[in-house]
C-alpha cells in the first residue's frame, strides 16, 4: 500500500531539485541513517532482534562469558570466606587490583552518560543510534565497579555500617569528612540516575514492543514495563521536559563522579596522588576509556545485529574523534604531572615520577603511554577513523591502556614510600586475576542479555531524526 | 457495557498533523490529543499545551536534597556524635559540598521521573482507545488524533466531519468496555 507517508518520505529524500535550505544541507551532510528506511522499517529492524529466537552464536558466547562470571563469583565468595589476605596486596601496597578495577569500571561507565546527557544538550543527533547501548554499558560497568569497594572491606556483610549513614553498635556514624564516603554517595547516585535515565528512554520503545507482542508472556511483560505509554502528545510534552532536565542534571553529575573518585587519591598527602590536576585528568580519562569500550562493543554489535544502517561509519568516525580528543587531554595530563613534579622542587614528588617511568614498574607505565597517547594518534588519518578493523583494534588498546593507567597511579605511588626500608613490590595472585576476569565476564554477559531482550536502538529517537520525520514549518 | 471513548482518525504526514492540531484547537475542543511514535516539533504549540510545572518540582526536590545532605552531615558530625578526626572541624561547608551536590542531583532526578509519570497519570495499564486497531500503530508508524467523548463540544457527526475535513483517514467512533 502506497501511503501518504511513503510519498512524503520519497519527496524529502529526493531533494536534489528545489528542496528547502535545511533539506539541502541535510543532503550535503553524510546521512545519520542509511538506506532510507520508513518509520515501520525502524520498528521492524530493532524489534526483530528482540522478538526473534537467540542465535547459536549468542548461546555459545553467553555460555562462555557466563562461565567466566560464575568463576568470578566463586572467587569473590572464596575471598569473603577466607579474607582479603588471598589477594596480592600487602604493606606498602595496600590498594592494588581491587581499586584499580573499581576505577577502571567506573571510568567505562562515563561514556554512556556523556552520550545520553552531554551530547543531548549539544544537540548531537548522531547520539540516538548509540545512546541506548552506551547507557546500558554504564549501568553494567557501575555494577562491576561496585563489587570491588564492597568486597575490599573484607566483611561485606557489615560494610553497610561503613558505607551508609547508619550508626553502628556504638552509635557512631560514618565519617563524612572522608572522600571515600563522598565516593559512596557519588557512585550510588550515579547508578540510580543512570538507571532512571535509561528506563525513561526505554518506556516508549517498550510500548512499541507491547503493541507488537504475539505471545502472552511478552505481552504482559512489555505492558507492565511500558507503564501504559500511549504516545499522547500531552504526555510527550512532559516526557521531553523530563528528559531535558535529566540531561541537564546528569551533565554535572557525570563530571562530578570521576572528580570525586579522583578525590580518593588527591585529598591524601601521598606523592603521586596529591595533585590538583587529578579531577579533570580523571574525567578526561574516564570519557576516553568509556568511548574505547563503546567502540569495542558497538563495532561488533552493529555487525551481529544487522544495524549497519543505523550505526554507520560516520558514527564510528565521530566516536574515534572523541577518543582522539580525550586521549590528547590524557596525554597532556601525563606530561603536566611530570612538569609539576619537577617544578615543585619536592624530592619525594620527583622521585615518585622518575620511579614511575624508569623504576621496576616502568613496563606498566610505558604500556599505558603507548596505548593511550601514541596509538590513538593514528586517528589523525581519516582513512583509519573509517576503517572498522583498525578502529576496533585501537579501541582494545585503549581499554588495556586505561586499565594500566589506574594500576600505575595506584601501585607505583604506593610501592616505594618515604622510607627505603619499607619498599616493596606488588604481585597479583590467582584470586586477583580471577575476580577481575569475572567482572569482565559479568559485564559481557549482562550486555549480551541486554542486546537480546531490550531494544538496542532508541526506536522513538531514531524515528525522530529521520529527515522527513519533523514538520517542515513546525518549529519557531 | 459499551461506552463511547470518542472519535479517532489517522494521519501519516507530520505537516498535516500540525495543521489539524491548530484547527481542532481553534474549533474550541479541549479534550483532544495526538498519539505519535516520537515527539513532533511544534505540536505542543499547535495544540496549545501549557508549559508543564515539572521543572519546578525538580527544582524544589533539588533544594530539599541539598538541605537534607547538609543537615545530615552537620547533625551526625557536630551534634549527635562529635568526634575529632585528623583535627578537622566537626562541620564545615567545604568538605560537605560533594555529598550536598550528589543528593541535590539524586532527589531532583527521582522527583523528575516520578513527577513526569504522575503528571501524565501513569502507570495506567488500560486505555479507552486500546481497542482501536489503528491505535496500535501509534507506537509504530502513524499519528492518531483522538477527540474524547467527554469534551463539551463533542458531537458524533460534527466532530467526525471536522476530522475528515482536516485530512484524517479512517475516522471512526471508538467504544470500550466498562467494568
Amino acid at each position: 500500500m502506497k501511503t501518504v507517508t511513503d510519498k512524503h518520505r520519497q519527496d524529502s529524500w529526493n531533494v536534489e531539485g528545489g528542496g528547502t535550505l535545511a533539506a539541502d544541507r541535510q543532503e550535503l551532510r553524510e546521512p545519520l541513517v542509511e538506506g532510507r528506511p520508513s518509520l515501520g522499517d525502524v520498528t521492524e529492524t530493532v524489534s526483530r532482534v528482540v522478538e526473534g529466537k537467540p542465535t547459536k552464536l549468542w548461546y555459545a558466547t553467553v555460555t562462555v562469558t557466563g562461565a567466566v562470571a560464575a568463576w568470578g563469583i566463586f572467587t569473590l565468595l572464596y575471598t569473603a570466606f577466607t579474607g582479603i589476605g588471598v589477594w596480592g596486596n600487602n604493606q606498602p601496597v595496600g590498594w592494588a587490583w581491587d581499586i584499580t578495577n573499581f576505577v577502571f569500571w567506573i571510568g567505562i561507565g562515563h561514556a554512556g552518560t556523556l552520550i545520553s546527557a552531554i551530547l543531548f544538550l549539544f544537540r548531537q543527533k548522531w547520539r540516538t543510534a548509540i545512546n541506548r547501548s552506551a547507557e546500558a554499558m554504564t549501568i553494567f560497568a557501575v555494577i562491576c565497579a561496585l563489587i570491588f569497594p564492597i568486597i575490599h572491606t573484607g566483611r561485606p556483610w557489615v560494610a553497610i555500617y561503613w558505607l551508609l549513614p547508619l550508626p553502628n553498635q556504638m552509635e557512631m556514624w560514618v565519617n563524612f569528612r572522608s572522600p571515600l564516603l563522598w565516593d559512596v554517595f557519588a557512585v550510588s547516585t550515579y547508578f540510580a540516575v543512570s538507571a532512571m535515565f535509561w528506563f525513561v528512554g526505554l518506556v516508549p520503545d517498550f510500548a512499541t514492543l507491547r503493541n507488537r507482542a504475539k505471545n502472552k508472556i511478552s505481552k504482559w511483560a512489555f505492558t507492565f514495563l511500558s507503564m501504559g505509554w500511549t504516545g499522547a502528545n500531552r504526555h510527550w510534552h512532559r516526557y521531553e521536559k523530563a528528559y531535558l532536565i535529566l540531561a541537564g542534571i546528569s551533565t554535572p553529575l557525570v563530571l562530578s563522579v570521576h572528580t570525586i573518585v579522583s578525590f580518593d587519591f588527591a585529598v591524601s598527602v601521598l606523592p603521586g596522588w596529591h595533585t590538583t590536576i587529578f579531577p579533570p585528568y580523571f574525567v578526561a580519562g574516564a570519557i576516553f576509556s568509556g568511548f574505547g569500550m563503546v567502540l569495542t562493543l558497538m563495532i561488533l554489535a552493529r555487525k551481529l545485529l544487522n544495524l549497519e544502517q543505523f550505526i554507520t561509519v560516520k558514527h564510528i568516525e565521530n566516536m574515534s574523534k572523541v577518543l582522539m580528543a580525550t586521549g590528547l587531554m590524557v596525554g597532556y595530563a601525563y606530561g603536566i604531572e611530570f612538569f609539576i613534579a619537577w617544578y615543585s622542587g619536592n624530592p619525594y614528588e620527583r622521585f615518585v615520577f622518575i620511579n614511575r617511568a624508569f623504576g621496576p614498574y616502568s613496563w606498566a607505565y610505558w604500556t599505558m603511554v603507548t596505548c593511550n597517547v601514541f596509538i590513538p594518534q593514528l586517528f589523525w588519518f581519516r582513512g583509519i577513523r573509517r576503517n572498522l578493523l583498525i578502529t576496533w583494534i585501537i579501541s582494545i588498546f585503549v581499554n588495556i591502556g586505561m586499565w594500566f593507567e589506574r594500576f600505575v597511579i595506584i601501585v607505583t605511588s604506593l610501592h616505594r614510600d618515604f622510607l627505603p626500608s619499607s619498599w616493596g613490590m606488588f604481585t597479583p595472585t590467582w584470586v586477583d586475576v580471577s575476580i577481575f576476569a569475572g567482572t569482565v565476564g559479568l559485564f559481557l554477559t549482562l550486555f549480551l542479555v541486554f542486546a537480546k531482550f531490550i531494544p538496542v536502538l532508541a526506536i522513538s529517537e531514531v524515528k525522530g531524526i529521520l529527515p522527513w520525520a519533523q514538520p517542515k514549518h513546525g518549529h519557531h | 457495557m459499551k461506552k463511547t471513548a470518542g472519535i479517532s482518525g489517522i494521519y501519516q504526514d507530520p505537516d498535516l498533523v500540525l495543521k489539524a492540531a491548530a484547527e481542532i484547537r481553534r474549533a474550541g475542543y479541549q479534550q483532544f490529543d495526538f498519539h505519535t511514535p516520537y515527539p513532533l516539533h511544534g505540536l505542543d504549540h499547535a495544540m496549545g499545551i501549557k508549559r508543564t510545572v515539572l521543572p519546578w518540582i525538580s527544582l524544589v526536590a533539588g533544594v530539599v536534597g541539598a538541605a537534607a545532605a547538609l543537615h545530615l552531615q552537620w547533625w551526625t558530625g557536630a551534634v549527635d556524635y562529635p568526634l575529632i578526626i585528623g583535627g578537622k572541624p566537626f562541620f564545615a561547608f567545604e568538605p560537605s559540598i560533594p555529598i550536598a551536590f550528589e543528593l541535590t542531583v539524586l532527589f531532583s532526578a527521582i522527583a523528575t521521573v516520578v513527577g513526569m509519570f504522575a503528571l501524565n497519570g501513569l502507570p495506567k495499564w488500560f486505555s479507552k482507545w486500546q481497542n482501536d486497531p489503528h491505535f496500535l500503530r501509534t507506537a509504530d508508524d502513524a499519528f492518531v488524533v483522538t477527540v474524547d467523548a467527554g469534551d463539551p463540544l463533542f458531537h458524533a457527526e460534527k466532530t467526525r466531519g471536522l476530522l475528515e475535513s482536516l485530512g484524517a483517514e479512517h475516522v471512526r467512533t471508538v467504544e470500550y468496555d466498562e467494568e
